[in-house]
């Protein structure tokens, strides 16, 4: 499904990235507030924004540096004797 | 999940002295950050590593030179940025890269496909199919879009520190960033909304 946006909707849509961040001043806010309680359309919008970066968010902290990497890493820098150290969990 | 968040800074002056042991320190504190960043502009492990390797060669010959203006972090972020770019730029010579089309004349950008995926199981979500998807999908971004998404939504600078480690204005940072979360919403609204007709059958 694809959609054309009223005038309205282009304005908060295209303020959007910024009223997640909390960029935006109070005013606009309560207008974007007010504009998604009665348009299910930019509420879908900005619910799959934030699902968006939360996925991207997600997959980022489920990689990690592999250990045989780490290890490359430390000799190539010629620190071998140093990379027995502890490791941070969760690096596999 | 920011550099040096919970640990201890290294000494800056052991650094200098390029003594390893706090050469060692840093590169645990800062290697998983450099590398996911590195995999994620690049999208291969193998480059990913190569850019992790010569960010710290090069921090290592240039500590020297590092006055301390700026956070170590923000620092060692624009070597792997800058590295990462020019791998890119080697990939792609001779290629004009174009941004994909979500954009209108006057600039402005819109969504185009609105479609609720929201209410998926999170197992769905985060299928190995569609990790597989979500990370081939940040590659779609042009390179100038991706890194400014990568600091800011999956490093989690801020985005003052963003437009440190790009040398760009805050304002060029929000626009970049726009840009690239609305075209990966897009991306994703295609693959998911598949997953949902899917699913009815």
């Amino acid at each position: 499904m694809t959609h054309q946006h009223s005038s309205n909707c282009k304005n908060i849509l295209q303020n959007l990235s910024a009223y997640i961040d909390g960029d935006l001043d109070q005013a606009f806010c309560k207008d974007i507030e007010a504009h998604l309680a009665s348009c299910t359309n930019c509420q879908i919008v900005v619910n799959t924004l934030k699902k968006t970066i939360h996925l991207y968010q997600s997959d980022g902290r489920d990689t990690h540096l592999p250990t045989e990497v780490r290890h490359r890493l430390f000799s190539r820098l010629e620190l071998d004797d140093y990379v027995t150290r502890d490791q941070k969990s969760g690096q596999d | 999940m920011t550099i040096e968040n919970s640990e201890k800074p290294v000494d800056l002056k052991a650094l200098k002295r390029k003594d390893k042991a706090a050469f060692a320190k840093l590169v645990d504190q800062n290697s998983e950050h450099i590398y996911r960043l590195g995999l994620k502009m690049l999208g291969n492990p193998q480059d990913a590593e190569d850019v992790l390797q010569e960010t710290f060669i090069k921090v290592f010959n240039n500590i020297d030179g590092f006055e301390g203006r700026s956070k170590l972090s923000t620092w060692l972020y624009r070597i792997a940025v800058n590295e990462a770019l020019m791998l890119l730029r080697k990939r792609k010579a001779g290629i004009t890269q174009i941004d994909e089309g979500l954009e209108l004349e006057n600039g402005d950008i819109l969504p185009r496909q609105i479609i609720d995926w929201c209410c998926l199981p999170e197992k769905e979500l985060m299928s190995s199919e569609s990790r597989q998807y979500i990370q081939e999908a940040v590659q779609t971004l042009s390179d100038a879009n991706r890194a400014a998404f990568l600091l800011r939504d999956v490093e989690g600078l801020s985005t003052r520190e963003t437009a440190a480690v790009l040398d760009i204005s805050e304002s060029a940072v929000k626009v970049r960033l726009m840009r690239a979360r609305l075209q990966l919403r897009e991306e994703l609204t295609h693959f998911f909304a598949n997953r949902i007709v899917r699913e009815s059958l």
